[in-house]
């Protein structure tokens, strides 16, 4: 993706970041990788808001305003952190990899992660 | 056991003494007192198995036991093998440490010496070595039992006293034995038995039972109080116990509780959201999650799992089967015998915030000449607007006097006591009612205050005109359309909407058939507030003068009010101007930039003030975008034309002059007598000609994008249904209503029905009239008849609003079809005509002479005789004639 050398951001005083693969990619390029990911995922048909959360429940990056963000995060939390817990007593060698909740108006879409959570709401199309 | 004991006591001060240095004499001291005197000679010299030693560093080394690092004072041991002192003895001789104890060592029965290092320099030395094996295993030993030793002796040190385990004696006799022995219980003499039993002849034999009364001699207890025995002794026992008292509180229940907290959300500052976002852990995150995210999104997008078709399906839930009607019922209807005979109702309204209420304009059924002729009568015979209530049929509840007959009344949307109407004269005339509203709120109520109401009964109040326009400044003919602007914004004097600070409507629109639409306003400009400041002063000192009962609201507008903007309509491509019917334009909506709603109650006692409202300074004002300024107008010549009203500045002579409309239609070729806009599509425009109607939608430029077919019957009025979006009625001269239904058909109304024998005038339906649906439909003689719309007229189906906006879309595509297929063919036809053209000019060849052509024609003639020789020679069948005789 930034190619380091051949990217257009070369020359000049430019901060490098390695990646797994041990490639130098721009720190500029680095986050518009993220950048890119979360735009895809927001222009979606019907997506209305994603939010990005640290595991303590921090939101990080979200699109919508500050206190739905807060609110959808502080339920959402919560609940993520019981349906876990739930598959895991059931058998302690799963884990919660998805959390899909449908209501009448939007469905609320959770991934949960070690350190991080993700969440998107999306309405359904009519 | 005494031996171990002295032993251990024997060696205790031997092994502890060395770390504790300042407890070790006192210990010291007292051991001597229980001790053997053997110990007592061990401070100032050393005992026999020990013998101090020096170490230099290098012997340290050599052997491991650096002071303070391989030994220390807790751990001061060290062994050392015997073969590494000799060979240390033999390698360096006479320097080595160890000479002075080498006869010892070497007599050493042992592989293994002990080296103490002597933390506390006791023996003089920092180390002694232990010389005999019997003293080297205690001092092994005993460390562990010292250690333990040590605790309780660290303990007492403060009484300065020594643990005694308690030793028995021999019990010595006090003489306590004298009373036990008294009171125990000892045999005098050994107990005697007796064993008494029957006859054995009796065992056996049978039992005889009986009464035996006589023959025995009872002996019970009695007191005899000549004999007394004292008790010596008493068994009683004894249990030691406190003192016991009953006592209570009472607890009281009170403990700080949180009656409420108020917290707020932790946030990450913008740096720690960059750091986080910046970091790999995020992204591995991200990349890994979106997979899932797509695939969940994708699927929803593709179609809905969860939507019930069923459901869905079935549009019409809960229509009772009984409601299958489809006419339109009427409800009442009014007619008053004084004011409406012979009359024409003009103009209705619903009143917007009372239910049950309708206001009714009335005008004379005459024409100019007429008019002319009658004028005298009609000076005599005021025209009045009167209201309507369900409840009395038969007397209009209030009645508002016009100076002439009005055409068309608004209420304000912002404040329902304010009436405004344009007359038949150019005039535009403004009443206030909110003396009165209670009346009409009263009529509400029903029978509860009919004993109130018959004083008031009698007579109907007649509220007089407030004020009205100058008749030099207003229009020059009948007003035609009056609307008022929403509160929302307001216009400058350039026509530039502004944000409206007052948040009430203030502004209005009129127009006329003197071809111009004007502004009006209901403030006074500013320029004029100063010499009003007096006249303000003058009416604030004495109470103002009230003729004829009329509220003060509009006092400063009475007979000078003015527009404060004229829009003329000059005619596109032609001179003269269009003369305005009906107007229409958007209902714009603002977002205020300070998010806050209006302060609803401040508005309420602004309304009195409209006196004190002036217009605000051009600067104070705030341009809002986003506002249409442009208008849809329908005229007397059947065009609808498409203007803006904003104004602008002829740089030559300084004054405003409104632009050229921009578009006009010529739809209807009679008079425009309905330019409405649909309540739920703010684009779409419905105008109604004499013979049929159009459909238009704002932007698209082309021309109608529905147009009906011409009517047999006459088209006289049209109105959108406010409950459905397909759905708008239109009103005939001949009495009858047609309902058409843009999802059914469009090439013909859905159902009609006639409602009266004149023609109708006007069509209203209410939106807040409780249960029932209402129309309000008047005609040329003067009645006004309340229908009931049915069920099915007013329920929208779920997707209505949809498919009528598909339909309209698709008609605009046709439109736009339409459109380009016609550029096309007239480039086709273009091209045709040029080729035409091309093939007329081709054929110019200038005309040869005949010999030339005859010369032309013997040549080619020629030419092909050649031909045909060869080709017969070459199939074999010339023959000899035809060759001479063309040799």
């Amino acid at each position: 993706m930034c190619d380091y050398q051949k990217c257009k951001h070369w020359g000049g005083n430019q901060d490098y970041t390695s990646t797994r693969n041990k490639r130098k990619t721009h720190l500029c390029c680095d986050m518009a990788e993220v950048e890119d990911t979360l735009k895809r995922i927001q222009g979606y048909n019907g997506v209305i808001g994603s939010i990005v959360v640290n595991a303590e429940g921090i939101p990080i990056r979200t699109t919508l305003d500050n206190s739905t963000t807060v609110q959808y995060v502080g339920l959402l939390h919560q609940l993520t952190m019981k349906a876990r817990s739930t598959i895991r007593d059931i058998d302690p060698q799963n884990d919660l990899t998805f959390l899909r909740i449908r209501s009448k108006k939007h469905e609320i879409m959770v991934a949960p992660d070690k350190e991080f959570l993700m969440i998107v709401i999306q309405s359904p199309t009519e | 056991m005494n031996d171990s004991e002295a032993t251990l006591q024997k060696n205790i001060p031997l092994a502890v003494m060395p770390p504790k240095r300042p407890k070790s004499r006192v210990i010291k001291e007292k051991e001597k007192k229980n001790e053997t005197p053997d110990e007592g000679a061990s401070e100032s010299a050393h005992p026999e198995h020990i013998f101090p030693l020096v170490l230099t560093s290098v012997t340290q080394e050599l052997f491991g036991c650096r002071a303070d690092e391989d030994v220390t004072g807790e751990n001061p041991y060290k062994l050392l093998r015997k073969e590494d002192i000799v060979q240390d003895m033999k390698t360096r001789a006479a320097v080595s440490d160890f000479s002075p104890v080498k006869h010892i060592v070497l007599e050493y029965p042992e592989d293994e010496l002990l080296l103490v290092f002597d933390r506390d320099f006791t023996y003089g030395q920092c180390f002694y070595l232990v010389l005999t094996v019997e003293a080297k295993d205690n001092m092994m030993k005993s460390p562990a039992q010292a250690d333990d030793d040590e605790e309780p002796m660290k303990d007492e040190e403060e009484h300065v006293m020594e643990p005694k385990t308690p030793e028995s004696h021999p019990w010595i006799s006090q003489g306590s034995e004298q009373e036990i022995e008294d009171e125990s219980l000892t045999h005098a003499r050994p107990r005697l038995r007796y064993k008494i039993s029957p006859l054995m002849r009796h065992c056996g034999a049978p039992v005889c039972f009986s009464d035996g009364n006589d023959g025995y001699v009872e002996c019970s207890s009695y007191e005899d109080k000549s004999f007394s025995i004292t008790r010596m002794e008493r068994d009683t026992s004894i249990q030691a116990s406190r003192d016991t008292t009953h006592s209570s509180t009472q607890t009281l229940w009170k403990y700080p509780k949180n009656m409420c907290t108020q917290y707020e959300p932790r946030e990450f500052s913008p740096e720690e959201k960059e750091h986080h976002l910046r970091s790999e852990n995020l992204k591995n995150f991200i990349t890994s999650v979106a997979i899932r995210f797509e695939r969940s999104l994708q699927q929803n997008v593709i179609s809905d799992v969860f939507c019930d078709d069923w459901t869905v399906l079935c549009e019409d839930d809960g229509v009772p089967t009984g409601k299958t009607e489809t006419q339109l019922k009427e409800y009442q209807s009014f007619m008053d015998l004084h004011f409406s005979r012979e009359k024409s109702i003009s103009h209705v309204h619903w009143h917007p915030s009372i239910s049950g209420v309708i206001a009714v304009a009335m005008t004379e059924r005459l024409s100019l000449e007429e008019r002319i002729d009658n004028s005298t009568k009609l000076l005599l015979n005021p025209s009045y607007i009167l209201f309507w209530s369900f409840t009395d049929p038969i007397n209009p509840q209030l009645q508002l006097e016009c100076p002439e007959d009005v055409l068309c009344f608004q209420f304000c949307p912002s404040d329902p006591n304010i009436i405004a109407g344009g007359c038949i004269n150019g005039q535009v005339v403004l009443w206030d009612i909110s003396a009165h509203v209670e009346r009409l709120q009263d009529t509400r109520s029903g029978g509860d205050n009919i004993s109130n109401n018959l004083d008031k009964d009698d007579v109907i109040p007649v509220v007089r005109y407030c004020a009205v326009s100058g008749i030099e400044n207003g229009h020059k003919a009948p007003v035609t359309d009056i609307q008022w602007l929403p509160e929302t914004f307001e216009l400058s004097r350039f026509g530039i909407p502004v944000e409206n600070s007052s948040r009430i409507c203030v502004q209005m629109v009129t127009c006329a058939l003197d071809c111009c639409v004007l502004f009006w306003d209901l403030r006074l400009p500013r320029a004029v507030s100063q010499s009003l400041t007096d006249v303000k002063q003058k009416s604030e000192e004495k109470p103002p003068e009230n003729p004829h009962g009329v509220p003060n609201t509009f006092k400063h507008l009475n007979l000078t009010w003015k527009p404060f903007i004229r829009v003329s309509l000059p005619k596109i491509g032609s001179t003269g101007e269009y003369s305005p019917l009906k107007f229409s334009f958007r209902d714009n909506t603002v977002d205020y930039i300070t998010g806050d709603k209006p302060p609803q109650d401040a508005e309420r006692e602004e309304v009195c003030g409209f006196a004190q409202l002036r217009v605000p300074s051009a600067k104070q004002q705030k341009p809002l975008e986003n506002i249409s300024t442009k208008l849809y107008v329908g005229t007397e010549d059947g065009e609808l034309v498409y203007t803006d009203w904003k104004m602008e500045k002829d740089n030559d002579s300084g004054r405003l002059f409104s632009a050229k409309p921009t578009h006009q239609f010529l739809a209807h070729h009679t008079l425009v007598n309905t330019v409405s806009r649909s309540p739920f599509f703010k684009d779409i425009i419905l105008t109604v000609g004499s013979f049929g109607f159009a459909i238009w939608k704002e932007g698209v430029m082309s021309g109608p994008i529905l147009m009906s077919a011409c009517s047999k019957v006459m088209c006289t009025i049209g109105h959108w249904s406010l409950t459905r979006p397909a759905l708008f009625f239109i009103g005939k001269k001949d009495g009858t209503i047609e309902v058409w239904d843009l999802l059914q058909n469009t090439h013909e109304p859905s159902q009609t029905q006639n409602i009266s024998t004149a023609s109708i005038t006007c069509i209203r339906s209410s939106s807040s009239c409780g249960k029932h649906h209402l129309l309000a439909v008047s005609d040329r003689i003067g009645t006004l008849h309340i229908l009931q719309i049915p069920w099915t007229l007013r329920k929208s189906s779920n997707n209505e609003k949809k498919n009528v906006r598909k339909y309209f879309e698709k008609e605009e595509e046709r439109l736009e079809y339409f459109e380009k297929r016609q550029i096309k063919h007239e480039k086709h036809k273009k091209e045709m005509e040029a080729e035409q053209l091309k093939k007329k000019t081709e054929p110019a060849v200038p005309l040869k002479p005949d010999e030339e052509l005859e010369a032309e024609a013997l040549k080619e003639y020629e030419q092909f005789l050649a031909l045909e020789k060869i080709v017969l020679k070459n199939m074999g069948l010339l023959t000899d004639t035809i060759d001479q005789s063309d040799l």
